[in-house]
């Protein structure tokens, strides 16, 4: 893994010079995890939003409770990307155990603001960067009479000292402290208070040196500033779910604590108490998914959320919801796999997986958001495709996409009703004329009806069981009505393949193609700008689903070289489009993968593809291959 | 399966919702001739009947093996689902919470039950899932053939002579020291005990647990085996005799005063139990768990009621669920006013 702050590349600098860089900087502050520093993070990314200016804040952060190190970076950018910078201008030190790497990591140019009483020496002992000294741990000691929040305020003061260097206004901190602490005002005037220790020691003490500084522009107005987690829990609520079951871990919780928080604001009555949503729990993930099946089964709109080794978990029950046909919607926050692998870093490693979940022939219709606003759009229309079509229906998120703050357009208000699928009611049966069959294919999509448990009907009720059936549901091994109804699954699976959002595809007629996924779009979009301004063009082709859109077989169809980009290792997207797409086109394709953990940055982007251009042997299939991309792509550190 | 509305008029009695009992009949049992499980589907059917339990509203679920395949032979009309191994617990949750006014009939194993589902037992009954869960017990895997479950009694002799080593997991020791709102045990052969017991566990809120021991024929109705039919024909300590009273009727008569204690149920039914002893008082966790302890020290099964908390808040309660069936309100519930959307919004810009 590439160290958080970085490690700029050789002869890279940050400021060129001394001149001035304005709005355009990333800042990383290097603390202690349980030391509070998380608010005042927040403040400074709310204050920098509320000037107008654009910001991406990504946390990188250890499984850990207390006392391991952290780092925050947050990216200044006036053309508005949003992707992870592979190295920081303005590095905060407040951790002694960081420290001298953090020192070393920093490039040429760059600006050090540090605890005065960690130490000038090693790699620290560098001339080339601008270091402030200010004595934190000094102003707090003397300044907080309170021991408890001396600690979370030593953070606070960096943010004043942060403020006062580069010209962040006292409006912008005081709505950013608003925000912040909306629900406590005795902290936000103790805060407030910190951050005026940190900015009158900057204008007692220190003299500015360096050319790094902010400036009020309009780059973020109608804009929200929200993780996806957040955001996929509106859509869940809005899509009308009513049934969550969840097993705690990270990066998925905190999307299930959301729901719940807005389940308790939105959906209480306030006279009576009662809640319009269970929110469950569970013992495990295997409980967890079978609870989203169970009421998905008689008829709620149900879902569970989780990261790799809970979908490995769900595997066997998400197999009967294929086989049995219940809907279930099921999100993967997706963190390093394998196994535990690194539970707070960020990867697309579960594609591969999620889409053919569980024993014999499966497959199912994944979600693949790449925005905020498409998690929020993309948990809503979960629930109508698992209902539309009576089966587990996955949304990949990742820990980048899910846990940063992430600026949006706002997000747009539902129009029309929930699809609630096909349905038969008392009054439907009744009018039926012939006997209801559970999984006939009346319709010629291979989508068959069903009916609900409470279905006051004495025709309605039927079996619902993973081993072999027949059209009428009952159990059979017959090797007729097994053929059949796996050859129907095959074809409701076309079916779906034509519901999928189509990708979203910038073309101007380039020679080469890129495709990809999910949280990959930021560092994607300003690779392309990066690349054109060296003259080299490119069109892109966003995923947003699997089955693979008949649009994405088009786009590679009219690019002679198309990068397939992801953050995993064995190019599992890639390999998808291999086997899906006609096999001619499959050659076209080539395979950029970036699996360090943390988000992936343009640089990994641009070098993943200019390897392959100037050395095409290289794009050969296979692991050897993947390893040689990956060697120019990530490797940092 | 049928499409026609309304069955076809049966001859014979019908209970006060006016259905015949061919309604509560299912297919024909695939399983082995003489099986326990086959006495308790028909004991289910009598209870099912009695107890006036709308077939529609009826949901059954299982998980796998012998015992979860009985969901079949009962009620064809009422909606099943045969879930994956040990799994049912998890789906009967869900499926209450999507829709409160079901009736949820769980079938499960010992092998279902005390092994591989042993998780979901355990954290159904701590959640009060308003459900009746039976454990078809015979203290053998049947589907694979006859090897021991957890249930099975340190000593015991398997078919082909092999002996438990390990102690066994009592399912009803366990449902009450898990805190369980009903917990009974009972045989399948004696339908006089089991089917008030059943129509009380329909009638209970929460979580009602009922172990029925119910002899395999094929692997473990043999000496040696300690769940065979002669062995628990020898050694069943009855502990009350039971009558159970819905509330619409009216009349409850002849029990002796003095020897019993009544059950007030949230349906507003009671039951009536009739002590042999005295000395149980199914109110009484401790006591409910001495019985059964004293009564597997003794090598022997003790039947009956053993622990009832009517008053327990299940799991809807819990969630503080509206009266409506969640799965029956629309976007008008659930979702936000456009107004209230745009504020949201707003808060996080």
């Amino acid at each position: 893994m590439a160290h958080p702050n970085g490690r700029g590349a050789a002869g890279q600098t940050a400021a060129e010079g001394l001149g001035p860089v304005v709005n355009d900087f990333t800042l990383t502050a290097a603390t202690v995890n349980g030391s509070g520093s998380q608010s005042a993070n927040l403040v400074l990314t709310r204050a920098l939003f509320a000037m107008g200016i654009p910001v991406a804040p990504k946390n990188v952060f250890p499984s850990n409770i207390e006392g391991l190190p952290t780092w925050f970076n947050v990216r200044l950018s006036p053309r508005g990307y949003q992707a992870r910078r592979a190295h920081t201008d303005i590095l905060v030190a407040l951790n002694a155990q960081t420290w001298q790497a953090d020192a070393a990591g920093m490039p040429s140019g760059g600006v050090v603001i540090h605890e005065a009483t960690l130490p000038r020496t090693g790699d620290a002992a560098r001339e080339d960067c601008t270091f402030y000294p200010v004595p934190f741990q000094r102003l707090a000691k003397e300044r907080v009479a309170n021991p408890d929040l001396r600690k979370y305020l030593t953070n606070m003061i960096y943010v004043g000292v942060v403020a006062e260097l580069l010209g962040i206004e006292d409006a912008a901190l005081g709505s950013a402290l608003d925000a912040q602490f909306r629900s406590k005002p005795r902290a936000r005037s103790s805060n407030l208070e910190a951050i005026e220790m940190g900015r009158s020691y900057v204008r007692e003490s220190l003299v500015k040196q360096d050319g790094f500084r902010v400036e009020r522009m309009n780059g973020t107005e109608g804009e929200l500033l929200v993780e996806g987690n957040l955001a996929a829990a509106l859509g869940c609520l809005m899509g009308g779910c009513t049934v969550m079951a969840w097993y705690p871990i990270t990066p998925s919780s905190s999307l299930c604590e959301h729901l719940i928080a807005l389940a308790d604001r939105y959906r209480t009555d306030q006279a009576t108490g009662e809640r319009r949503m269970a929110t469950i729990q569970a013992e495990d993930e295997l409980a967890a998914v079978g609870m989203t099946l169970g009421a998905a089964w008689a008829g709620a709109r149900a879902m569970t959320s989780t990261s790799g080794p809970g979908i490995s978990l769900m595997a066997e029950f998400v197999g009967f919801g294929y086989f049995a046909e219940v809907p279930a919607v099921i999100f993967d926050i997706q963190r390093v796999g394998p196994s535990t692998g690194l539970p707070t870093r960020t990867m697309q490693g579960d594609v591969s997986s999620a889409y053919t979940l569980s024993h014999g022939d499966t497959r199912h219709p994944v979600l693949l958001p790449g925005t905020v606003s498409e998690c929020y759009e993309h948990a809503r229309l979960a629930f109508d495709l698992a209902d539309r079509f009576q089966t587990p229906v996955f949304v990949l998120s990742d820990l980048d996409l899910g846990m940063n703050l992430w600026r949006s357009r706002s997000f747009a208000y539902p129009q029309g009703p929930f699809d609630r699928g096909k349905v038969l009611s008392a009054d439907d049966l009744e009018c039926l004329g012939a006997p209801f069959a559970r999984y006939a294919d009346v319709d010629g999509d291979a989508v068959p009806w069903r009916t609900l448990p409470g279905t006051d009907h004495p025709g309605a009720g039927y079996f619902t069981r993973g081993s072999g059936h027949d059209d009428h549901a009952r159990y059979t091994e017959s090797s007729t009505a097994y053929r059949g109804t796996m050859e129907r699954l095959a074809r409701k699976f076309e079916t779906i393949r034509r519901a999928m959002p189509a990708p979203l595809c910038l073309e101007e007629g380039s020679e080469i193609g890129l495709i990809a996924y999910g949280s990959s779009d930021a560092a994607v979009g300003e690779a392309r700008d990066m690349l054109a301004e060296r003259g080299i063009d490119s069109d892109y082709c966003r995923v947003r689903a699997l089955p693979v859109h008949a649009d994405v077989e088009g786009f590679v169809a009219r690019h002679p070289r198309v990068y397939v980009i992801e953050q995993n290792r064995d190019g599992q997207l890639f390999s998808i489009l291999r086997s899906e797409l006609a096999a001619a086109l499959g050659t076209r394709l080539r395979s950029v993968r970036y699996f360090d953990g943390d988000p992936i940055p343009a640089d990994a982007v641009i070098e993943g593809v200019l390897a392959q251009e100037e050395a095409p042997a290289q794009a050969a299939d296979g692991l050897l291959a993947a390893a040689a991309a990956t060697t120019t792509t990530g490797g940092r550190g | 399966m049928t499409a026609t509305a309304t069955p076809p008029p049966a001859a014979g009695p019908r209970n006060r919702i006016g259905i015949g009992r061919e309604t509560y009949k299912g297919l024909p049992t695939t399983l082995c001739a003489g099986c326990g499980h086959n006495s308790i589907t028909n004991h289910l059917i009598k209870a099912l009947y009695e107890s006036a339990i709308p077939p529609h509203r009826l949901a059954k679920t299982s998980g796998i093996g012998c015992s979860s395949k009985a969901i079949a032979y009962f009620v064809e009309s009422a909606h099943g689902l045969n879930a994956v191994h040990g799994r049912m617990p998890s789906i009967t949750t869900g499926a209450k919470l999507a829709d409160r006014e079901l009736v949820m009939v769980g079938i499960s194993g010992d092998g279902d039950t005390a092994s591989i589902g042993l998780g979901q037992y355990c954290h159904l009954i701590r959640r009060n899932v308003d459900c009746t869960y039976i454990v078809e017990d015979n203290g053998v895997y049947g589907l694979t053939k006859g090897q021991f479950s957890a249930t099975a009694d340190i000593g015991s002799v398997q078919k082909k002579g092999q002996v438990n080593e390990f102690e066994t997991i009592d399912i009803c020791g366990l449902a009450v020291e898990l805190g369980a709102s009903f917990v009974a045990r009972s045989f399948s052969g004696d339908g006089k005990q089991l089917v008030p017991l059943l129509r009380a566990a329909f009638a209970h809120r929460g979580t009602a647990v009922l172990d029925v021991i119910s002899p395999c024929v094929t692997f473990n109705d043999h000496e040696g085996s300690t769940k065979s039919y002669e062995y628990v024909k020898a050694h069943d300590t009855v502990l009350q005799e039971l009558d159970f009273i819905p509330a619409d009727r009216e009349i409850v008569v002849d029990y002796p005063e003095g020897t019993t204690t009544t059950v007030r149920l949230h349906d507003g039914s009671e039951m009536v139990l009739r002590k042999l002893g005295p000395e149980h008082d199914p109110s009484d966790r401790l006591a409910a768990l001495r019985v059964v302890l004293e009564g597997r020290s003794r090598g022997e099964l003790v039947t009956g009621l053993l622990y009832v908390d009517p008053e327990m808040a299940d799991l809807t309660e819990r969630e503080r669920l509206p009266q409506v069936p969640l799965r029956d309100l629309g976007e008008a519930e659930l979702r936000l006013s456009p107004d209230a959307f745009a504020q949201l919004l707003a808060e996080w810009a």
